[in-house]
């Protein structure tokens, strides 16, 4: 579910990157897309390893593990956003600073 | 278990080559600079003319691409390890540090999954970074934000 949640997220960040360019340059959402690309490319690495332990790829079946991975990729997005908006603080004070 | 150690330990990496990368850019710069106003003044010609047709986007542009999917996906793998316990902020930092058995299936772990995370981004970077130098639109669009970014 984490999987699913990053991967969305980068899906629809990368899509308003391109779509509306003027937007995404000033908030800089191009960091934001590949942050959390990379980090939903690490966790197809972590399914894949899943599956060939003989688990499944994402678990879906056992709603307690989907709810927890749930909340998990929430405080996740959460985290990149977090760490974007701090980026993005850091950058304008720098630019007004010179 | 510990798998994001391999790609921050690439993030290192890449960031030291970007650093060194964005300075011998500087210097280069700079050289032509001191190369007379006639030097300058063809550089900048060029430059704009690079950009308006998109040709090529530095090397340190791009790395910070792949410093970004690394560095990103690491905290946010990070965050993951913490919340199962695997990581925790008091010694020895990794649970599975712990007993040998464990330490074990850990150093095995990082070194399949940890590698190949690390692999996969940086053959998804190589993609990206050949796509934005050869296919048009996606030129278009990084060319577009670079100018306006000059402006």
């Amino acid at each position: 579910m984490t999987l699913i949640l990053t991967a969305l997220a980068a899906t629809v960040t990368i899509v308003f990157r391109f779509a509306k360019q003027k937007t995404a340059e000033k908030l800089r959402l191009g960091l934001l897309a590949l942050m959390y690309s990379g980090a939903a490319l690490m966790w197809t690495v972590d399914g894949f390893a899943a599956m060939f332990a003989g688990e499944p790829f994402v678990e879906l079946q056992n709603p307690s593990v989907v709810a927890d991975d749930a909340f998990l990729g929430i405080c996740v997005l959460f985290l990149g956003a977090a760490i974007w908006a701090v980026g993005l603080i850091f950058k304008k004070a720098t630019k007004k600073a010179v | 278990m510990a798998c994001f150690v391999v790609p921050a330990a690439e993030a290192v990496v890449v960031a030291i080559v970007k650093k060194r990368a964005d300075k011998a850019a500087k210097l280069q710069a700079e050289a032509l600079a001191c190369g007379g106003a006639n030097a300058q003044t063809n550089t900048e010609q060029k430059a704009r003319t690079k950009t308006h047709s998109g040709e090529k986007i530095s090397i340190s542009k791009k790395l910070g691409w792949l410093n970004a999917m690394l560095w990103g996906g690491t905290a946010l793998l990070f965050l993951e390890h913490v919340w199962h316990g695997e990581v925790v902020f008091w010694p020895p930092f990794l649970t599975a540090a712990a007993n040998p058995a464990d330490t074990a299936a850990m150093l095995y772990e990082i070194a399949t999954s940890g590698v190949a995370m690390a692999v996969l981004v940086t053959l998804v970077w190589a993609g990206m970074a050949i796509a934005a130098d050869n296919i048009s639109w996606v030129k278009a669009a990084l060319c577009k934000q670079k100018e306006g970014a000059n402006q």
